[in-house]
């Protein structure tokens, strides 16, 4: 009776094994393309790159332009801010990282690694807690205690080199890759 | 209670069908001879009431997808056009809109009297679970459905919701390009969510076919909290709760239409008028009142992942409930105990929710609100874990009635057979 019992396994339980393991296979494979759809396109890929014109922004101004479907700050700093920007110890922020795209990553978050040409401070205006574009600070209304930015949606406060010092945003206001064409024009991207 | 069926066909075609498909056997033994302990209160007819919100939402939304265009440049002058040209679309879209509140105010209700009567307890765990998991589904196509209207509040909205997800490590913002479909929201993320926003009520439809398969096995619990031990106990549903909970709809469908015709925009923000721009924030981004709670708990945690794994960790903490609770006595009307800390946990919900209305830096009377939501916030949290648990072994239950009916009729009327 018990003859057909064999520990190793029949022939069977291979099939059983085999045929749901390249089912598997199969069925992760199918679900790939069907995740992946959701990654943005090529043509949300094909990265865009602007040019700014630097002539109409005057000392204490700040632009907002629209790259790559967010808002970028070009601000020209009055030389108190960036005396108040160089004189905080990069070691001692909340986020020591310079999150210049310019820069290698380990960069720390020194002014002169913010803004690459003192006078111009480029920077990508999401706030880095959930995203809302931060308010920037003028001396008639100030945002925040640092000059910087605030952002009004869940209280983030940024210095006047873009870096976090106070509030829920983890990381400095990000640096995207720019170039300088001349003194007054500068390539983003 | 889902015992041996007491259908009986009255015809050759009734029984002809019944050998085939039951289904008027079915709906027989749920909806009218399936007994129900006769002492349901008004808080009880919250099920009917949200089956009711759930079928104007699907009705409504899909004639307003007849109308409405799933596109970053189209959708605002779309809905615009649902509200001016579209005929009786204004009437269409406000339903819809003021329908959303409606939902989520009855399934608040229905929530806060399964917590006050114990309706979690054994044996109805999983109609609870089942439960929270329709909350969730309500929460995201809420969401999904707040966005479409492409005004700065669904931008802005949709751009805080989402951007909740980089708060996890290493593979967070991979999550939030993946969900966005591109480097911010837009045309692409517009697309997607109307997309779900379409798909998820027939999952909830779904989902609240498995509630109420759920609840025919113990059957419904009641105000006292226990058992139904005698046909006494109960009575047929119909037509005496078909009848209760058409009573109760009708009286909420004159509020819902009190929003509708007099305050349509009464739960609306008035920035989601302004069509969406990606480079101004709006000075304060308020999600709709039925998320307040969760957005307080969020602001009160000045760290932006424990932010995101505190407000997570309420919701998730609601599946525990059954277990957390150690107390024998299902409901709150035998612990006057528990009674106290549960009418203090609604106090901490509509709290939470006041604070999160409010801008970041307010405060009243000089308290900084961001501290009367971390007050809040800690509450909710020690409610479920520690006081839910630790007052049901501490406490000392009223004397609990010997049975439905001899609480609800008197010892003579219980007792006939004497």
């Amino acid at each position: 009776m018990a003859a057909t019992t064999i520990e190793a396994g029949t022939r069977r339980d291979f099939l059983y094994v085999a045929s749901g393991a390249i089912g598997g296979v199969g069925l992760a494979a199918m679900a790939w393309p069907f995740i992946d759809q959701m990654n943005p396109s090529s043509a949300a890929l094909a990265l865009a790159s602007i040019e700014v014109d630097l002539t109409p922004i005057q000392v204490g101004q700040q632009v907002v332009v629209k790259w790559r479907g967010h808002p970028l700050f070009v601000r020209r700093r009055t030389p108190a801010e960036i005396a108040e920007a160089q004189a905080v110890d990069a070691n001692s922020l909340p986020d020591p990282l310079a999150y210049n795209n310019n820069l290698p990553d380990s960069a720390l978050a020194t002014d002169a690694n913010r803004a690459t040409k003192p006078e111009w401070l480029i920077l990508i205006g999401v706030c880095t807690h959930l995203g809302c574009t931060p308010q920037v600070s003028t001396p008639q209304m100030p945002q925040g205690e640092y000059g910087g930015w605030l952002c009004h949606c869940h209280g983030s406060q940024y210095d006047t080199a873009g870096r976090i010092r106070k509030g829920p945003a983890p990381r400095n206001l990000e640096v995207p890759p720019y170039t300088f064409l001349s003194a007054t024009r500068v390539k983003v991207g | 209670m889902s015992g041996p069926s007491t259908y009986k066909p009255n015809s050759g075609f009734e029984r002809w069908i019944d050998t085939r498909l039951p289904l008027p056997r079915l709906l027989h033994d749920t909806i009218r001879t399936f007994p129900t302990p006769r002492n349901l209160n008004i808080w009880y007819t919250f099920g009917g009431i949200l089956t009711f919100c759930l079928g104007v939402q699907i009705v409504t939304g899909v004639v307003l997808a007849m109308h409405y265009v799933a596109n970053a440049g189209m959708a605002f002058d779309s809905v615009e056009s649902i509200m001016r040209d579209v005929n009786y679309g204004w009437l269409i879209r406000y339903m819809h809109s003021n329908g959303a509140s409606m939902f989520f105010l009855a399934v608040y209700i229905h929530m806060f009297r399964g917590l006050y009567y114990g309706s979690y307890k054994a044996p109805r765990e999983l109609i609870w679970i089942i439960g929270v998991l329709i909350y969730l589904l309500m929460m995201a196509t809420a969401f999904f459905g707040y966005v479409l209207p492409w005004g700065q509040m669904s931008f802005w909205g949709a751009t805080v919701i989402t951007s909740l997800f980089t708060a996890i490590p290493v593979v967070g913002h991979s999550i939030a390009t993946w969900l966005w479909g591109d480097f911010a929201i837009g045309d692409a993320t517009l697309n997607r969510f109307f997309s779900l926003h379409y798909l998820l009520p027939f999952i909830i439809a779904a989902v609240v076919g498995l509630h109420i398969w759920a609840l025919h096995v113990p059957g419904n619990n009641n105000p006292l909290g226990i058992d139904v031990k005698s046909p006494q106990d109960t009575v047929p549903f119909h037509p005496y709760y078909t009848v209760k909970d058409a009573f109760y709809l009708t009286l909420f469908v004159i509020l819902f239409a009190m929003f509708v015709f007099f305050a349509p925009d009464f739960f609306g923000n008035p920035d989601n008028y302004q069509p969406a721009n990606p480079l101004v924030t709006p000075p304060d981004i308020v999600p709709e009142w039925y998320l307040l709670p969760y957005y307080a708990m969020l602001r009160s945690i000045p760290n932006k992942l424990m932010g995101v794994i505190v407000m997570g960790g309420a919701l998730v903490t609601l599946v525990f409930i059954p277990w957390l609770d150690t107390s024998r006595v299902r409901s709150c009307r035998f612990r006057p105990l528990m009674k106290q800390f549960f009418w203090a946990f609604a106090v901490a919900c509509v709290l939470l929710g006041f604070c999160g209305s409010q801008s970041v830096d307010a405060a009243r009377f000089g308290i900084p609100l961001v501290w009367v939501a971390r007050v809040a916030s800690f509450y909710y949290y020690a409610f479920f874990w520690l006081i839910l648990p630790i007052v049901g072994l501490v406490e000392t239950p009223k004397k609990i009635p010997a049975s439905i009916a001899q609480s609800v009729l008197g010892d003579t009327a219980a007792a006939p057979a004497e």
